[in-house]
């Protein structure tokens, strides 16, 4: 019997995602043993052209990582979507459009006078910026243009499902690749798949008092109790507002989640959980009988700690949140 | 005019171009390298907590992470005006020596070494890890998983995660090493050693025994007198971690050594409008075009580049493998000989498992002293460590609140970049002649020129690493495709 063909690709990513696959070390020998690894550009000699000429839906499964961010992308969005039965989202950018997606709140424009005219290191007093054609002696020469926004893969075609993580851990790919490989059923469209369905909290063994915190502290400015809730020492810890399967990796080293896999089932928009999930933690002291100019003040100084919070609830989620983007 | 399309269609699709035009002799009339690809982090950083740069900048390359970690926790000891114990500075580079053992692994096995190893006039289906197993034997093939997977091992236990870690702090490191934990590396470290060792005696069996191989490697193709840039402690030898930026002209005297700090006053980006990366020159002697010699500001910062700098390699096996080089080379420093990166490589990768050695059997390792708490916002910090594929700068400055107002970064293989240009194209000069086609072979040998820079263009264009797959398409004067060659990665 033929095997079913397996597939990964990468759009606009850090290449991270192939890493963590690598890093299945030698379960990637089983993951051969049962599928037939078809297309990876990462890993493997087929060409896209191969693809292509496949039957629709003829790929059993896609591992589609990277976000949406120029022509190519999409296109490529598109053709793996047609060909395979089910294609999954694979790590954070494609799933939320992660790192890549803060560019969301900046123009192009800007993006071009930091990198070309304003850089410290920059030497171009004719302001010579790259151009999509230039003619050159020998021929024109040309160069892709980018989308205005970097968007997620489901904002651009449909989604059978989702794979969270930057990158997703690799016990967890193993997870997802064991049970289609024992024919598990598959849940319903849509569903995060070889995760949790609670938050970080659940997996993270941090001791949780109820304590409610009188303002936030950044990651340097203190030592935080190795066995206590960071949240609950003012850390800025996303893990209430992010979806479990990694094992509370970073509050294990000390550091607080910030937020990679995404928001926990049944949640849509993370930093709006995040946002909501602070309001209950934070305790800013009585309020009666002061001036509304006093709670102000006292809430700035509550929320000194947190001066950048688009970039802090929405740094792997910005394409699609509610948060939206700077740009038209 | 032909044109001579060298397009990376799978692996670097849309993420890395070479033309080469031929003239109506069928000569070569000139190549460009071309990288279609701007991510922006210099202005999406921007608004930015300074402190969350080490996450935000590990997003840059998923396969050097821990680079753009270090370089950023390094700029933000200074932006935050403070000095980590030496514990922590030393836990930062235990784990830096554990990734570089893994990366250089992945490229000699993996990236460039099969075209040594397998051969250069191999199929191409051969040319990858597959065939070096299949040449070398299936106990590599174990050996190189192994080895990835103890540092990649090792690398989460110190940083929090395997790729993109999470424990660099301004000041320190969020997490102390238990003698558990000590132990566990210690024997890692060795096993890298011997590992490195092996690897090296690869390379001479196969590579440098082997008289048709050695010709490429001294052969004038792939040769090119530029300045080479690298780090260097304070007694001139070799460090990836810290220490000064030294710079040694094409005959080897020094041209320049300074603190990261001081890197606007000799490094200089140009912009041309056929390309999204820049291209870095040295300061003081200017932009001159796409020449070598010691007029012109091209410099180099790689593996080689990095012995060639360097007066002696701090721990002795490497040591006596650095002098064993440059004897092998006729006693000529610096060599000039690009293919040779990839032997300097394996030095590397030698001195990165003795120093991992070094640091973990150090007794203050396991101390628990690993943070200091900034006092003060300083405002500005320049941050650089030698990233394997060539000196790394992260430039921050940020406002009283340490939200990031500016960010510049110099990255590894963009030092590279007209090196890299100038590479491919005498590699085809010299390859291509008139009435001679393009065959498979040949165009590995183009490519060769690129990837002995083991360039990751997912650092410097933000796109994407590797093996690059390869499309040549020729046409004649009118446009019309008259013969079409690919190889894929």
């Amino acid at each position: 019997m033929e095997k079913p063909k397996l597939s990964m690709y990468w759009a606009s990513s850090c290449g991270g995602c192939e890493i963590s696959l690598v890093n299945l070390h030698e379960k990637i020998l089983e993951v051969d043993q049962h599928f037939d690894f078809f297309f990876c550009p990462c890993l493997l000699d087929t060409k896209r052209e191969a693809v292509e000429a496949l039957p629709d839906g003829a790929l059993a499964i896609t591992f589609f990582n990277g976000a949406i961010r120029t022509a190519e992308n999409l296109e490529m969005a598109r053709l793996m979507r047609a060909k395979s039965q089910l294609l999954i989202a694979f790590g954070a950018c494609a799933s939320m459009g992660s790192i890549p997606a803060l560019s969301n709140l900046h123009t192009l424009a800007a993006q071009q006078r930091t990198n070309y005219l304003d850089s410290p290191s920059i030497d171009n007093p004719d302001g010579v910026l790259p151009q999509l054609r230039t003619a050159r002696p020998e021929a024109e020469l040309e160069l892709p243009e980018f989308f205005r926004t970097v968007q997620s893969l489901p904002q651009v075609v449909a989604v059978d499902y989702f794979i969270p993580g930057c990158p997703p851990e690799p016990h967890q790919i193993w997870n997802v690749v064991e049970s289609v490989i024992h024919g598990a059923p598959l849940p319903p469209k849509g569903s995060v798949l070889g995760t949790g369905v609670s938050s970080v909290c659940a997996e993270c063994p941090r001791e949780k008092n109820n304590k409610r915190i009188a303002r936030f502290h950044r990651t340097y400015e203190i030592v935080a109790d190795p066995h206590l809730c960071l949240l609950e020492q003012g850390l800025v810890c996303m893990g209430i507002a992010t979806r479990d399967g990694c094992g509370a990796l970073c509050p294990q080293v000390n550091m607080p989640c910030t937020g990679c896999y995404g928001p926990p089932e049944g949640v849509a928009d993370q930093g709006a959980k995040m946002i909501s999930a602070l309001g209950s933690v934070l305790d800013i002291g009585d309020y009666k009988g002061i001036s509304e100019k006093q709670v102000a003040e006292k809430t700035d100084a509550a929320l000194g700690g947190l001066p950048d919070p688009a970039g802090v609830f929405y740094k792997y989620s910005l394409s699609g949140s509610i948060w939206g983007s700077k740009l038209p | 005019m032909k044109r001579v399309s060298i397009n990376p269609i799978t692996r670097l699709e849309g993420h890395g171009k070479i033309d080469i035009f031929l003239d109506g002799e069928g000569n070569v009339a000139n190549a460009y390298f071309q990288v279609p690809e701007l991510r922006g982090f210099e202005q999406f950083c921007v608004g930015r907590q300074a402190e969350d740069m080490p996450g935000i900048t590990s997003r840059i390359c998923g396969v050097c992470p821990e680079a753009h970690h270090m370089a950023a926790v390094k700029a933000l000891d200074q932006l935050f005006g403070v000095e980590p114990p030496p514990a922590a500075k030393k836990i930062r580079e235990l784990l830096y020596m554990a990734f570089f053992v893994t990366d250089h692994t992945t490229h000699f096995y993996a990236l460039g070494g099969p075209d040594f190893i397998v051969g250069p006039d191999a199929a191409p289906s051969e040319r990858n890890i597959l065939g070096v197993v299949r040449k070398v034997g299936l106990d590599i093939g174990k050996a190189v998983i192994e080895c990835r997977a103890r540092n990649h091992h090792v690398i989460r236990m110190l940083g929090g995660r395997g790729i993109h870690p999470t424990a660099g702090l301004p000041g320190g490191w969020s997490k102390s090493v238990s003698e558990q934990e000590r132990v566990e590396i210690e024997e890692a470290a060795r096993q890298n050693i011997d590992f490195a060792l092996f690897s090296l005696g690869v390379f001479e069996k196969v590579v440098w025994q082997n008289p048709l191989y050695r010709e490429m490697v001294e052969s004038d193709v792939y040769c090119h007198r530029t300045y080479s840039m690298g780090t260097v402690d304070e007694k001139g030898r070799l460090n990836f971690y810290d220490g000064q930026l030294r710079i040694v002209d094409p005959d080897g005297l020094e041209f320049a050594c300074y603190p990261a700090s001081e890197y606007l006053d000799h490094v200089s980006e140009r912009v041309e409008p056929w390309t999204y990366l820049k291209f870095p020159f040295l300061k003081k002697l200017g932009w001159k075009g796409f020449v070598d010699g010691a007029e012109s500001g091209i410099y180099a910062a790689t593996p080689l580049t990095r012995l060639n700098v360097s007066t002696s390699l701090t721990t002795p096996r490497a040591q006596g493998q650095f002098e064993k080089f440059y004897t092998a080379f006729g006693g000529r420093k610096p060599v000039h000989h690009r293919l040779a990166t990839h032997w300097a490589r394996l030095i590397e990768m030698l001195y990165a498992a003795e120093r991992m050695l070094e640091l973990a059997t150090d007794p203050e390792i396991t101390s628990p002293d690993v943070r200091a708490i900034p006092r003060n916002i300083v405002g500005k910090g320049v941050g650089s460590v030698e990233a394997p594929r060539g000196t790394l700068i992260h430039h921050y400055e940020a406002n009283e609140r340490g939200l990031l107002t500016r960010v510049n970064l110099i990255v590894g293989t963009t030092n590279n970049h007209a090196a890299i240009a100038m590479s491919i194209r005498k590699a085809a000069e010299r390859l291509i002649c008139a009435g001679k086609l393009v065959e498979e072979g040949m165009l590995n040998r183009i490519e060769m020129a690129f990837r002995l820079y083991d360039p990751c263009l997912s650092c410097a264009t933000h796109s994407l690493p590797g093996s690059m797959p390869l499309e040549v398409r020729i046409r004649n004067h009118a446009g019309e495709l008259i013969r079409s060659l690919r190889r894929e990665g």
